[in-house]
């Protein structure tokens, strides 16, 4: 945690992705126009969403490995944060929806598997805190994160690609590359996921070391 | 391992046919189920629409898959299962458990269908493909809900929360096996749903793979 230069990075980036996004030329395309922004802070949000997800099984799997209670802490505060990027890209991807498709929600493959794939880690939410015992908790947590994991990659990567799908970049829709003829959304979106990711990071890295100080004072208040 | 697995595929069935009443209640519970849509359905007016029938069908397979496998965790007291603990390899248990509970889930979709076929009429016209379909939807079914169960089991047991772990889990499997069976019903070409077909067989085994892998640290506990 003493490394702070990438919270640093992350401030700078947000910031970019803020200015840039908000600010910059983006392509004049019918029905889109001004919408194609939420490139910057729709599509980021899925990215980040993954990428806390696989960082989240990763420790899942290190936890079930070693049964060290550190592991399971950073793996179910990556799963918060991911929920969080989550309903926030459900969020924003609605409200995208009602200026390009006229309507909150559609029924597309790719919105019904992200509302699935939310239903899920709901659910392991439900699951943890219905278990008393906290070693108990960590390692069947674990086991239905990972097997959620497993199920929920066919759901948003190879299901949606099966049907046809109004979403930009499926079902012949074209995604975004189509309109990035001179690579200007690209110098703001790739940094963009970059820091948004950064800060769910940053964000869970804060939450586990609330969690690791509350289990160290309860077990000096039982020692004693 | 395999010699293992059989026998406790037996020993599972032996167990089911002595206390009858929980094969009998999921019986019942299949046929009511069927009944029940009957009548808030079709009215005996026959015209319910090919679509809705599919989407019937697999919802109440999908509600007593998780009622039939629920208590396959449940059912075995603690000692028994300490018991299973020291004589048999966590694999061959998981294993056991999800062949059984496939059989268990095919015959319930086979019986559902009999009773839809009676009471709402027998839509589909190339039931081959729906049979193959049952049976990759079993298998998927099984794997998942034996996972979830013995999850379940370990979290205080109760229904809501199989429930809540199972659906999202079980719906990338249910959305293949409800188009593959509406392309069986309208009798359409095998081309068009081999690529579906294919889907599902590998969900199923991903399923079948995550659990096998996982099962142990669940069963150590």
């Amino acid at each position: 945690m003493r490394a702070y230069w990438w919270k640093l990075l992350a401030i700078l980036l947000l910031a970019y992705t803020l200015v840039a996004g908000l600010l910059m030329d983006v392509p004049r395309l019918p029905i889109l126009n001004e919408t194609i922004r939420a490139l910057f802070f729709h599509v980021t949000m899925w990215f980040g969403m993954i990428i806390l997800l696989v960082i989240a099984v990763v420790y899942a799997i290190k936890y079930l490995r070693s049964g060290d209670l550190n592991h399971d802490d950073m793996a179910v505060e990556c799963t918060n944060g991911a929920v969080l990027f989550g309903v926030l890209g459900i969020v924003t991807g609605s409200l995208w929806a009602r200026f390009t498709w006229g309507d909150f929600w559609t029924n597309d493959p790719k919105l019904n598997g992200a509302a699935i794939g939310l239903l899920m880690y709901f659910a392991y939410l439900i699951l943890r805190n219905s278990i008393q015992d906290i070693y108990q908790r960590a390692r069947i947590s674990a086991v239905y994160s990972i097997f959620a994991f497993a199920v929920f990659i066919p759901l948003i990567f190879i299901l949606p690609r099966l049907t046809d799908s109004l979403h930009p970049g499926s079902g012949g829709n074209p995604g975004f590359n189509a309109y990035d003829l001179d690579s200007n959304l690209r110098k703001v979106f790739y940094p963009a996921i970059v820091g948004w990711a950064l800060l769910g990071v940053w964000i869970a890295s804060i939450r586990v070391r609330l969690r690791r100080l509350s289990r160290k004072l309860e077990d000096k208040l039982i020692n004693q | 391992m395999w010699k293992e697995v059989a026998i406790l595929i037996r020993k599972e069935i032996t167990l089911e046919w002595r206390q009858k009443y929980a094969l009998n209640g999921i019986l019942l519970y299949i046929v009511s189920a069927v009944f029940i849509t009957y009548l808030s359905f079709g009215m005996g007016q026959g015209n319910l629409a090919v679509t809705t029938w599919n989407a019937l069908y697999w919802i109440i397979l999908l509600f007593s898959a998780i009622n039939a496998v629920a208590k396959s965790f449940i059912q075995e007291h603690q000692g028994r299962l300490l018991y299973y603990y020291m004589i048999a390899s966590p694999e061959a248990i998981l294993l056991a458990k999800v062949a059984y509970n496939a059989m268990l889930t095919l015959f319930l979709s086979l019986l559902g269908f009999l009773v839809f076929g009676i009471v709402m009429g027998n839509p589909v016209q190339d039931t081959l493909l729906f049979l193959v379909n049952l049976i990759l939807g079993a298998i998927g079914f099984s794997a998942s809900l034996t996972l979830v169960s013995s999850i379940a089991s370990k979290a205080g047991n109760n229904g809501t929360l199989m429930a809540i772990l199972s659906f999202p889990v079980l719906i990338p499997i249910l959305l293949m096996a409800i188009r593959v069976s509406k392309n069986s019903i309208d009798g359409l070409d095998y081309s068009v749903s081999l690529d579906k077909l294919l889907t599902l067989l590998a969900i199923d085994a991903i399923v079948l793979a995550v659990g096998y892998i996982l099962f142990p640290y669940l069963w150590k506990s």
